[in-house]
């Protein structure tokens, strides 16, 4: 039994996705959230045991529409699709096949195979436009291989890859939600980087895979789907350093102590019996960076808040707060600096002059 | 966010309340402002779901759109608005004054107010306010004819909101923030809940505690314009599908009343906890600018003036660029001079500087070309000063007297007085400080009412920018465009 499946429990793996793969890229110094990833935990039942339930997730009607949306642009072998790609990217398409790899079947194991196959296929090819739908792709993570089932479409033309995204928030004259857009192109690199580590791997060359990701979106307050080209190469860069340092996760694991565990301990019915103090002890065994963007996008968010306040964290008062600070750690230090009852180490004295004047002009501006 | 206010979140961790940032508020609060809290549906650009508006806490218009994929009952929605919301705008329209010297102007004595949760309802507006302009009250698509009307106005207060210090469409979260700093990150401070729990925490609470309390959908719901989750699966779809089978709106309409109902208390709590603070001085002078635009607008609409463009023609968007920087800039200085909670910021850096005087000459005479009145006053401070010789000050104290640095050594600094004296070469009485008085120099200036650079007229729009863009003329498309 390996560490990871000794701290998860006897459980099986929680499931990666895009958007938890791209989370993991968000918050890269967090050895909490890297080691609960690594071991497929489930964040979501273990922050609500600990008594912080997470308040990450989407309305139903914002996946119903979606859904819609995406079907809609995907409906006749991806009519609609293809006459974007023609009329917004400009890309003359001869003919296009167009193959579905669910036509497998069910088991991913072998629509995965059945992509490598398709993809192989039509890289060697070079020949006219292939689209491919509910492609499976698989990414190491941790040292662990882990399937992606983008709902998306690989697009090749001439030899050359696209990763095609399909969201439904609105781009209204020709602009959308920054917030929206940064996420798509995170979730976006996380399925470059899949394919072309397969490419890799079959001895292809992964820049075959296009870094320009093609995002379809409803245009201004209609259905009327539109297309535009995202250059995903700093998401890439980030996306790619967390994971290799995913991969040294065992140097993480070397400091925790021998047979540290966040199992659950489920019960018959599944309802957890681990002791909430026990939990919480083995779970402050592991350092979290808490950031307020947890908040957005990790179940755990709530606990290490909690825990960060507990300690006077400047961390839960956000990045820049911190910054200003001069990357202070605690509030009692800093309050310490500027009221001069803390002395400042060497490295501290510039913080700490700046501080006592901060304290004193803000005196001498409310007397 | 300025190292001031990142101490001021300790502080407020500590003290387990929020801290003043600001003494003074530095935005105008209409005697008679119009909330409002949009709502609108999850997974859709801008889909109304309801909405809470009004001018009066005991009286609020409750505004439902039962299906919200019907657009009929979208527009039926934007009517609705437009029944409470023009009126309330065009009421304002009535007293003017004549203004400007040189070129007469009227403007209106006073200009709506709107005020919404944050940010996001700003957002909602803009997109309600671009949904709606563009729509016709005759052709194929005929909405009622005050659906453009309001469309345009939306647009004109989403559009104003880009102008430091502009008050006409406020969001409620930042205009507290502006003035406190809490011991939450600025992610907890965009909930309006949040945020007042550490302002002003419910009798017998502590913040901490308010707070918890603000972040649970169940007891707080969001202020919008997204719903909450929970809400949205457990209640509202529910509440549709009745509406679906049974044509009743009674369930949607509890529904969105249940959310909307704390916010709107939420709103008028904190006009109340604004309406505390002194308005800054110089409020009134942006205020005024508020008016000039508000009343410019209506001139054009009175002329049956086009909707806003989508996009800016290339001189539009420069002249814009132009007076954003011009607002900003007067902005910033405006409420420095206002506030010495404000301006102990540049401090800081060295700009400003507050000190004692230890010597002064107020009768000294220069003589050049002729004899003026120009004192020197020694002033004393432990501040870390970068300035130089020569670097013109003011000081709040006496905003229309200019300072010239003469001499800078060792925390002295010799200032000569120039300007606000009164016009022989006696001093009037208290006009250049005495010795023992304590000043702050600063070396921000209130840009002065300036000529406009010149820009050229659309027509002549050089070819590096396009050349002169089409008129814009309304087409029946535009007009027609679907809101699905």
């Amino acid at each position: 039994m390996s560490r990871l499946d000794t701290l998860r429990g006897p459980v099986p793996p929680h499931d990666h996705n895009a958007r938890t793969i791209a989370a993991l890229a968000a918050n890269p110094g967090c050895n909490r959230r890297a080691v609960m990833d690594a071991a497929g935990i489930d964040k979501e039942k273990t922050a609500r045991h600990l008594g912080h339930p997470a308040t990450v997730g989407q309305s139903v009607f914002a996946i119903i529409r979606a859904n819609a949306f995406e079907e809609q642009v995907k409906a006749n072998g991806c009519a609609q699709l293809l006459k974007l790609l023609r009329e917004k990217l400009d890309l003359s398409l001869p003919e296009v096949s167009y193959d579905d790899v669910n036509n497998v079947g069910d088991d991913r194991g072998l629509r995965h195979s059945r992509t490598r196959t398709l993809l192989r296929q039509a890289a060697e090819d070079r020949g006219g436009g292939t689209l491919f739908d509910h492609p499976v792709l698989k990414l190491n993570i941790a040292g662990k291989s882990v399937y992606l089932e983008p709902a998306l479409i690989a697009f090749q033309l001439k030899g050359r890859f696209h990763v095609v995204e399909i969201k439904s928030f609105a781009v209204i004259d020709g602009q959308a939600d920054p917030g929206q857009v940064a996420a798509a192109a995170r979730q976006s690199a996380v399925y470059v980087h899949a394919l072309r580590e397969l490419f890799a791997e079959r001895n292809l060359d992964p820049a075959l895979v296009s870094h320009d990701v093609i995002l379809v979106c409803p245009e201004n307050f209609a259905n009327t789907p539109t297309a535009t080209l995202v250059d995903v190469r700093q998401q890439l860069t980030v996306l790619k350093r967390q994971l290799s340092r995913l991969t040294r996760i065992d140097t993480i694991l070397d400091e925790l102590p021998m047979g540290l565990t966040f199992d659950l301990m489920h019960d018959q019915d599944g309802t957890p019996t681990r002791s909430r103090d026990e939990l919480l002890k083995a779970i402050s065994e592991v350092d979290a960076r808490y950031a307020p963007e947890c908040l957005a996008s990790c179940e755990m968010a709530f606990f290490c808040r909690d825990e960060a306040r507990a300690c006077g964290s400047t961390d839960a008062l956000g990045r820049t707060v911190r910054d200003q600070l001069g990357g202070l750690e605690s509030v009692a230090t800093v309050l310490g600096l500027a009221h001069g009852t803390l002395l400042a180490a060497p490295d501290q004295a510039e913080i700490a002059s700046q501080l006592r004047l901060v304290r004193q002009f803000r005196l001498e501006a409310t007397a | 966010m300025s190292i001031m206010t990142a101490y001021a979140q300790a502080e407020a961790v500590r003290a387990g309340r929020a801290q003043p940032i600001a003494s003074v508020r530095h935005a105008h609060l209409s005697t008679r402002p119009l909330v409002f809290i949009p709502l609108k549906m999850a997974g859709e650009a801008a889909a109304p779901l309801g909405a809470m508006v009004g001018t009066h806490r005991d009286d609020p218009h409750l505004l439902v759109v039962p299906q919200p994929r019907d657009r009929s009952l979208r527009f039926a929605f934007v009517t609705e608005l437009a029944e409470v919301m023009v009126p309330y705008i065009e009421s304002f329209q009535r007293a003017s004054e004549t203004v400007g010297t040189r070129e007469p102007y009227e403007r209106f004595l006073d200009a709506p107010q709107i005020l919404v949760p944050n940010r996001g309802g700003i957002g909602f507006t803009r997109l309600l306010g671009r949904s709606s302009r563009f729509r016709s009250a005759d052709g194929p698509y005929p909405v009622h004819p005050s659906v453009p009307v309001l469309g345009r106005w939306l647009t004109f207060l989403a559009e104003r909101t880009e102008f430091a210090g502009a008050s006409t469409l406020l969001a409620m979260t930042e205009l507290l923030a502006l003035h406190w700093a809490t011991g939450q990150s600025g992610t907890e401070d965009g909930a309006l809940a949040a945020l007042l729990a550490w302002i002003a925490p419910p009798e017998g609470m502590t913040a901490l505690e308010a707070a918890a309390r603000a972040e649970n959908p169940l007891l707080t719901p969001p202020a919008g314009p997204a719903t909450d989750p929970g809400f949205d699966a457990g209640v509202l779809q529910p509440g549709i599908e009745a509406y679906d089978s049974t044509g009743s709106p009674a369930q949607v309409r509890g529904a969105i009343k249940s959310q909307l109902e704390p916010t709107w208390q939420l709103m008028w709590e904190a006009v109340d906890v604004l309406r505390g603070l002194p308005e800054g001085a110089s409020v009134a002078d942006r205020w005024a600018r508020d008016r000039d635009d508000f009343s410019r607008y209506t001139a054009h609409l009175a002329t049956g003036g086009a909707p806003q463009p989508r996009l800016d023609s290339a001189v539009a968007a420069a002249m814009r660029l132009e007076r954003l920087e011009d607002a900003q800039a007067r902005y910033d200085a405006q409420r420095a001079f206002d506030d010495p909670l404000v301006l102990a910021e540049y401090r800081l850096t060295g700009t400003t500087f507050a000190g004692r005087v230890i010597a002064a000459d107020p009768t000294r005479i220069v003589t050049g070309r002729r004899r003026v009145l120009r004192p020197l006053i020694t002033v004393q401070t432990s501040d870390p000063v970068r300035l130089a010789p020569g670097q013109v000050l003011r000081s709040p104290a006496r905003p229309g007297q200019k300072a010239e640095i003469t001499e800078l050594a060792a925390g002295r600094i010799v200032l000569e007085l120039s300007g606000g004296m009164g016009n022989s070469l006696t001093p009037r009485p208290g006009s250049v400080p005495e010795i023992g008085e304590w000043l702050t120099y600063t070396d921000l200036e209130v840009p002065s009412p300036r000529k406009r650079p010149p820009f050229p007229s659309r027509e002549n729009t050089p070819w590096t920018h396009g050349g002169p863009p089409p008129e814009y003329i309304p087409t029946d498309e535009d007009a027609q465009e679907a809101w699905s």
